[in-house]
């Protein structure tokens, strides 16, 4: 019986995750570049801030935002940044985009645009992937 | 007949321009993205450069201020992503009608073995006859290629070679400010969406 009940709770939880349409805060996906990374880099630092292969999805996180903190230009992403300026990028169509990236061993940075889920699974995958999402701070 | 046939285009093209021109306002209204490039806050200076351009005179970005800049690299025995952008932009301009004359498309080659004047000027005249192509000096494109973050990658194959190079292109303002970077793949009407709101300003 309270075995009954769990399941009960458990599929009513999922349903309501599944269902229940996602709305995020924002829908910025930020990278920046801290400053002073300009003289870590310099002092030997391996310092990787974005990633070779970046996951936005439509309508909910499709604008990549990157933002220059530090002192001196920076190659970031696809483009040259000054001190100071930020990029802001929106995606409007699910797609897989390739840029060129020196930053990068391979030279290339890859984003993918997924389709808004459509799907109760797709939304619990969605909700599952966002809530593991490392804060953009680790990876500094 | 004739007479007639080109009237008769000269409408359509009109009443395309006007309909790019309501989209945007369409889109403002409902508080979408304005620009479908990415933006950059605050804009710098497009840097200025001399190259010998196609049209046989000195090319400087600078000498179009008061004009929209469409500014992109590659070469022009590039297969695949020159040739699909240089027709984006051709169709972007014809869909803008008279406000066309206001934008400028500046090519500039990271090949200028193979890229001379003359030979950007009639690939170029194969697109749009307005548009102008830039060559130098191995180290004059590597100047400006820095100071714009352009990559380009010579890869040999076999007896020839090719290029791997930024593939974007940078929306420079009637001011001469770098205001936007449009990444590759993008639509005629993205361009003409972004390049109407530009020249609005």
């Amino acid at each position: 019986m309270r075995l009954l009940g769990i399941a009960a709770g458990v599929a009513a939880a999922l349903g309501c995750i599944g269902l229940v349409p996602i709305q995020t805060a924002s829908r910025d996906e930020i990278f920046e570049i801290p400053k002073g990374t300009w003289a870590r880099r310099m002092s030997g630092d391996k310092v990787e801030i974005l990633p070779d292969h970046i996951r936005l999805t439509l309508g909910l996180r499709d604008i990549l935002v990157l933002r220059n903190h530090d002192d001196v230009p920076q190659i970031f992403g696809p483009t040259l940044m000054m001190p100071g300026q930020s990029f802001r990028l929106p995606f409007e169509r699910a797609s897989e985009y390739q840029f060129a990236c020196t930053a990068h061993a391979s030279g290339q940075m890859t984003i993918v645009v997924e389709p808004n889920p459509a799907t109760p699974w797709a939304r619990i995958a969605w909700r599952v992937r966002d809530m593991l999402h490392p804060p953009r701070w680790l990876s500094r | 007949m004739r007479h007639k046939l080109i009237g008769q285009l000269n409408s359509l093209r009109r009443l395309a321009a006007a309909v790019a021109l309501l989209q945007v306002a369409s889109a403002a209204a409902a508080g979408a993205p304005a620009l479908k490039a990415g933006v950059f806050e605050p804009p710098r200076q497009a840097p200025d450069f001399s190259l010998a351009s196609s049209t046989g005179h000195e090319l400087k970005i600078s000498d179009y201020r008061g004009k929209v800049v469409l500014l992109a690299f590659g070469f022009t025995s590039c297969t695949e992503v020159c040739p699909t952008t240089l027709n984006t932009f051709a169709v972007a301009r014809r869909k803008l009608g008279a406000a066309a004359a206001d934008v400028q498309v500046v090519y500039i080659t990271v090949d200028p073995h193979r890229d001379v004047p003359a030979r950007l000027a009639k690939y170029l005249g194969s697109f749009d006859p307005t548009f102008v192509g830039g060559t130098g000096t191995e180290d004059q494109l590597s100047a400006v290629r820095r100071n714009y973050g352009i990559s380009a990658e010579k890869k040999t194959i076999g007896n020839d070679y090719t290029y791997a190079h930024s593939s974007f292109t940078y929306l420079i303002d009637r001011t001469g400010r770098i205001r936007a970077l449009m990444p590759y793949g993008h639509s005629p009407d993205d361009y003409a969406n972004d390049l109407a709101i530009l020249l609005k300003e």
